[in-house]
């Protein structure tokens, strides 16, 4: 592989990277779209809806019985929203500042693909029994390289909020990036425990590494069940730095109209919106790989797919399964529980979140140095 | 001219551009905004070094969390557009501007044309290299975050102490100035 990258132009490897790039980026947002898909679907099933059933392409519609149930499950309903994005008379109100009324919404998709670049996905076995990770760019400091760039995801809410030029937005915005520093904290010493779980002595890994974690937990427990503590506040800092429900301060309807989007409107609402389902798409392909095992098969049990093509596509498969079964949960916690008062969020977050991690951190302090001291 | 020479230039540009820019413009949210592009390029340029834990250091720590505070407080308090300065404030920035701007040639100069102590970083702790308690001779020059890790925790433990210990005291210091407004509230 090495070799036969080393024999090409740089021109050569520039296209090959850019193809791979479009297709992870049309894979996310196929996620992303589809997911929205799924929260209108599911929230209609848990209130006893029907969801969106009535767009249907001329086509494929009026094949007799695939038609009619695509049409039912609404499969053509991301297509026709993203549409109407497009062609809705773009409206901008007259007392926005109009440098940063347009860049707010780039500044915060951006942020969210950039994060897929050190996503591993699969893995690809070659014909000498080694295996290659599927990934965009292999970093072996990949989980600090997604810390860093989401957290440069919270200046599109902050200047869409001010450049708005309006009380609501500015509201929303200000509690966001409050929100966003707070659960950052608890976010990264919630992974500190896992660094030093993986990096056992002796292991010439640099545990920072998205493709290690997931590597270490083959044929191994999950980290999930090793470490049910920092699953615990990794995800409820996840749901608060994705900004949904329980913790969609930013946005809550109720006491700030539509919070820091409340003055945009067509396509550049659309981008927000693209943007927060990107965000828990690749959020919870992150969970699956730090705590669920990424593309493995069950815990203490070997992959029971062949060492091949297959194998890779099956392993993807299983990755997928999983990162579809938490987006699921995303979307059940959202139409289940009530959302925090604004106090309450900075109380969770301060005052609970953070000792707690911070005592989870030094309990793995301990029980690691006492394991490698007793393994010496 | 190859392409790696091309993304220097490119990330050189965008960093010296947003700090000059950041100091020319009026408005605090810009200013903000152009020391946010000037330090991402600034970790562009660590990528091109291949020095990959140093690029995210930075971006982690100043744009995405120094410069949210920054933009945070601008923000609250509502800072408009500058206007006009009074003379004397004029002449203070202008005074620390110029001190500031020979400090740099002068330190430029020294490190291109002198070799003394001062441009070579090994000598910079001779204290620590005599110290037999310090195992970090030989340390290995790499950009993996272990070397990192490694010579953190023994040759520059000193410096790193020094410095938790004067972040410890900013803490303190933080607690305390906060306290006392409370206090002077009840009374």
């Amino acid at each position: 592989m090495i070799e036969f990258m080393q024999s090409l132009e740089i021109w050569q490897i520039l296209a090959i990277k850019i193809v791979f790039a479009l297709m992870m980026i049309g894979a996310v947002m196929t996620m992303a779209g589809y997911s929205v898909l799924a929260e209108r679907k599911v929230s209609a099933l848990m209130q006893g809806r029907l969801g969106p059933n009535r767009t249907v392409l001329p086509i494929i519609g009026s094949v007799p019985i695939i038609g009619p149930f695509l049409q039912g499950l609404g499969i053509f309903q991301p297509l026709a929203d993203g549409l109407k994005f497009l062609f809705k008379e773009e409206i901008v109100p007259g007392h926005v500042n109009k440098i940063y009324y347009y860049l707010a919404p780039i500044i915060a998709l951006v942020p969210a693909l950039t994060t897929m670049t050190v996503l591993p996905f699969g893995e690809f076995f070659t014909g000498a029994g080694e295996t290659i990770p599927l990934m965009l760019a292999d970093l072996d400091v990949g989980i600090l390289f997604i810390l860093a760039v989401s957290s440069l995801g919270v200046y599109g809410i902050v200047l869409a909020g001010w450049s708005s030029n309006s009380k609501y937005p500015f509201l929303g915005g200000i509690r966001s990036s409050a929100q966003m520093i707070s659960y950052e904290l608890a976010m990264g010493l919630s992974l500190l425990p896992i660094f030093l779980w993986v990096s056992k002595p002796g292991v010439e890994v640099s545990a920072l590494s998205l493709v290690e974690i997931v590597n270490s937990q083959h044929q191994a427990n999950w980290l999930l069940l090793v470490q049910p503590v920092s699953a615990l506040i990794f995800l409820i800092a996840l749901f608060a730095e994705t900004n949904r429900l329980p913790f969609d301060m930013p946005e809550s309807e109720t006491d700030l109209v539509g919070g820091f989007h409340t003055e945009y409107g067509s396509f550049k609402f659309g981008i927000f919106f693209v943007a927060e389902y990107a965000h828990i798409v690749i959020g919870s392909a992150i969970f699956t790989i730090i705590f669920l095992g990424g593309w493995h098969f069950l815990p203490w049990m070997s992959d029971p797919w062949p060492a091949n093509w297959v194998g890779t596509i099956l392993g993807v498969g299983w990755f997928l399964t999983k990162t579809v079964g938490l987006i699921f949960f995303f979307i059940w916690i959202r139409w289940t529980l009530p959302r925090f008062r604004y106090d309450q969020v900075m109380d969770l977050g301060w005052t609970k979140l953070l000792p707690l991690a911070l005592a989870n951190l030094l309990f793995y302090i301990v029980l690691v140095t006492w394991l490698d001291q007793s393994a010496l | 001219m190859n392409f790696v020479d091309l993304l220097f230039l490119g990330f050189a540009t965008l960093a010296l551009g947003g700090g000059i820019l950041m100091i020319f413009s009026r408005h605090p949210v810009s200013a903000a905004l152009f020391m946010i592009i000037s330090m991402v390029s600034v970790a562009g340029l660590f990528v091109l070094l291949e020095a990959f834990f140093l690029a995210i250091l930075q971006v982690l720590v100043y744009a995405g969390a120094v410069m949210v505070l920054f933009l945070f407080i601008i923000m609250l308090l509502d800072v408009g557009p500058e206007g006009a300065k009074s003379s004397r404030l004029k002449l203070v920035s202008g005074f620390a501007g110029v001190a500031c701007f020979s400090i740099l040639i002068v330190l430029s100069l020294l490190l291109v044309f002198d070799s003394s102590p001062i441009s070579q970083a090994s000598t910079l702790w001779p204290a620590l290299d005599q110290n037999s308690l310090v195992n970090g001779e030989n340390l290995v020059f790499s950009t993996r975050v272990k070397s990192f890790g490694f010579g953190l925790f023994t040759k520059y433990m000193l410096p790193i102490q020094v410095a938790g210990f004067l972040l410890l005291a900013a803490m303190v210091g933080v607690i305390i100035l906060s306290k006392k407004v409370i206090r002077e509230e009840k009374v």
